[in-house]
């Protein structure tokens, strides 16, 4: 089967006045339909600047300065702003933390969610409220058809976030990009949104990235799991190994120092120190400086370790066992 | 329990939310009454004993920052007393305000909002114990650097402005602040929601040291039911400004007896290996303007009962050390079978 989505090599910099940050460093990753991927990675690792540029929405002073972004085969990159603009919404969409960065406040629901149908294909306004009140449907929101008379203010966080989720579907892309949808909803709604999500991918057959910093719920939703740190992925592979089997140790210290796996009261492993500033990032592994397994030869860029299935950036990775 | 420290004693906190002008010209003209009222915080009974650390769960909205306001003092109940050994830190209900307490502090989830940008941070830790005359002037420097050491900072930042620390940084610095206040409770509330797991952990760590070195009495209010488990030696969770359930951590975590508790619970994504199933509570969290009646969780229960939508069930005490208020645990739910659709 080919991938849904293949992102190779793609790298973004933003210019500022301290100079150059390379906030996407050469991220590659497939998905394919039906699968789930679950970007983790901590706040600044790149993991949102990864979602724009693959929408192609990164503006100045951010460039997309390198690498192929393929969505069902086709390079977004090579296209010109107006097929892009027609592959967004179609064959690949995004969903964001506010759901208020997709709907409009003045226009009721049933209304955007019919101008957003009507953007790529030419159906009457019925039949576009009848595709609205369908997506609706899916994402698992409760009296659709009312729903679609409702204002964004008139329903709940949980609420608008499925009708962002289900405005993203409307065109039943291939390829779905959310970029920490639940982390403001409370884990009771999360629940519910996660649950839609997985059967989004196992019955519609969308390939999603879920974006995150929860470990958590990218190891009980996610197929495959890629781990970013100071903008590239230094490990990834199915969400049992990555989860089970960490090489990386940056991934081991990730994993560790999650409260929910150690005796109540006892010191959590840490990792020291905090994440690097990307402006005049040192070479070589950017893990170094709080890495427990750091030599000299770590002042040189690692390449991948591991293998083409189960990959570490790193030159003492964990055993693989 | 040994004598507690702390003791809430039936604290409700409602607000009342005014129409803006439009709306109450109309209820000028139509007689209409559109003032709201919230009930954030509904009488509410707990208390904490020396060096415990008491942990308050619940979802947003459910009233646990109101409650961490009450108790510091900021908030005056509408109803209840708090005391600490036997002393009032709330302003009581009749508005008699008391001499605010410093002997409770808070330390809030946001690092950024809760420092003054433009003050030193030896300043800003030196300010509470220098305007209550905590400790001799020419001491205070001595006082910083030892309580900046004490978070694993460097006694020099003190001359350092709070926006050249990263978050965590900050935390440390707003905990040493409290910590200046020689404080016999202290109140954090999602003290490391903003935070980075990696970073999460250096903080819990922190804290759970000072724990041990200064015994320290906490209310830890978080959503994060794993942070809490790790931090807590008991647990309180709250629903609609009610607390449905109080047990020590280990034995709430290995057997919630609430409905709520468990579907929480069940509700939660875990590390583990393997996709989970989700089960999630069905349904939205009402709104705390006209919480349901009874149970304010009967419209999400799997297990309500006829007597769940009339009767406000009452925190009964299964065995010693737990309290928990569901109609299951007092005489039934009416029948067995009513779940509401
Ligand atoms: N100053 C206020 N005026 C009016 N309503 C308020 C005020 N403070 C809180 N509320 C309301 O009281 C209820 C409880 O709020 P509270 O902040 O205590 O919740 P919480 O449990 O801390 O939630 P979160 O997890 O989102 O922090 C909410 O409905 C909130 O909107
Ligand atoms: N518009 C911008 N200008 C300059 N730097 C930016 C801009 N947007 C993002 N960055 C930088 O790119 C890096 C990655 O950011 P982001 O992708 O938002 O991280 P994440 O989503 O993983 O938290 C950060 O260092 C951030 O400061
Ligand atoms: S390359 Fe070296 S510094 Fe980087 S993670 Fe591996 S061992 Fe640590
Ligand atoms: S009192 Fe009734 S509705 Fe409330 S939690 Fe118990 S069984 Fe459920
Ligand atoms: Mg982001
Ligand atoms: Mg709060």
């Amino acid at each position: 089967m080919s991938a849904a989505l293949e992102v190779k090599g793609l790298t973004t910099q933003f210019s500022t006045r301290k100079g150059a940050v390379t906030a996407v460093n050469d991220v590659s990753f497939s998905v394919q339909p039906g699968r789930i991927l679950g970007l983790v990675g901590e706040s600044g690792s790149g993991k949102s600047v990864t979602g724009f540029s693959i929408m192609g929405l990164i503006d100045e002073p951010g460039r997309i300065i390198g690498g192929q972004v393929m969505v069902q085969g086709a390079d977004m990159r090579k296209m010109s702003t107006e097929e892009q603009r027609k592959m967004r919404g179609r064959a690949v969409s995004m969903v964001f933390q506010d759901p208020m960065m997709t709907l409009n406040p003045v226009l009721r629901v049933g209304d955007q969610m019919a101008m957003a149908v009507r953007v790529h294909d030419k159906v009457n306004k019925a039949a576009a409220w009848e595709r609205a009140r369908e997506a609706l449907e899916i994402v698992g929101i409760p009296a659709p058809r009312e729903r679609l008379q409702a204002y964004p203010h008139q329903l709940s966080g949980g609420m608008r976030q499925r009708v962002a989720i289900a405005t993203a579907l409307l065109h039943r892309p291939a390829v779905i990009i959310a970029d920490e949808p639940t982390t403001a909803l409370d884990v009771s709604i999360q629940g519910q949104i996660l649950a839609e999500v997985r059967r989004l991918a196992d019955d519609i057959g969308t390939a999603i990235v879920w974006v995150t910093h929860d470990l958590a719920v990218v190891s009980s939703l996610a197929d495959d799991i890629a781990v970013m740190y100071a903008g590239r992925i230094v490990e990834s592979g199915t969400a049992e190994q990555v989860i089970a089997n960490p090489r990386h140790p940056y991934t081991r210290g990730l994993i560790d120092s999650v409260p929910g796996l150690h005796e109540p009261g006892q010191d959590l492993p840490q990792i020291p120190g905090s994440t690097p500033q990307l402006v005049n990032l040192p070479s070589g592994c950017p893990f170094r400086s709080r890495c427990p397994r750091a030599t000299d030869i770590c002042a040189s860029f690692p390449h991948n370790t591991g293998t083409e299935a189960h990959s570490v950036l790193c030159h003492h990775p964990l055993e693989a066992t | 329990m040994t004598d507690p420290i702390l003791k809430i004693d039936g604290v409700s906190k409602r607000f009342t939310r005014k129409p803006g002008p439009i709306v109450s010209g109309i209820d000028k003209l139509t007689g209409r009454n559109s003032t709201q009222t919230v009930h954030a915080v509904n009488d509410v009974t707990l208390s904490v004993a020396r060096g415990e650390v008491l942990g308050i769960v619940g979802e947003s909205g459910c009233g646990k920052s109101s409650m961490g306001r009450v108790v510091s003092g900021i908030y005056a109940p509408t109803e209840g007393t708090v005391t600490l050994e036997g002393k009032p830190v709330a302003r009581d209900h009749r508005g008699n305000v008391e001499k605010l307490t410093t002997r409770v502090q808070m330390i809030h989830q946001d690092p950024f909002a809760s420092l003054n940008p433009r003050m030193k941070v030896g300043e800003i830790i030196a300010e509470g114990p220098r305007i209550h005359g905590l400790i001799p002037a020419r001491e205070v420097q001595e006082r910083v650097r030892s309580l900046l050491e004490q978070v694993g900072l460097e006694g020099a930042y003190a001359n350092r402005l709070p926006h050249q620390f990263s978050g965590g940084q900050r935390q440390r610095v707003a905990i040493a602040r409290a910590l200046a206040m020689q404080p016999d409770l202290l109140v954090l509330d999602e003290a490391v929601a903003s935070l980075d797991v990696s970073i999460q952990a250096q903080v819990l760590n922190l804290f759970m040291k000072l724990r041990r070195e200064l015994d320290l009495t906490a209310l830890f209010i978080s959503h994060d039911l794993s942070v809490v488990r790790h931090v807590c030696d008991r647990v309180a969770i709250m629903y609609l400004g009610r607390v449905v359930e109080t047990a020590p951590a280990d034995e709430l975590y290995a057997k919630p007896l609430h409905p709520y508790t468990e579907a929480l619970f069940g509700s939660v994504p875990t590390l583990g290996t393997g996709r989970a199933r989700f089960h999630p509570i069905k349904g939205e969290i009402p709104s705390p303007i006209n919480p349901p009646k009874g149970c304010a969780f009967h419209p999400r229960c799997p297990l309500a009962g006829p007597r769940c939508k009339a009767e406000v069930p009452r925190l009964v005490t299964p065995s010693d050390n737990r309290s928990v208020a569901c109609h299951l645990q007092d005489g039934g739910t009416g029948t067995q079978t009513g779940a509401t659709a």
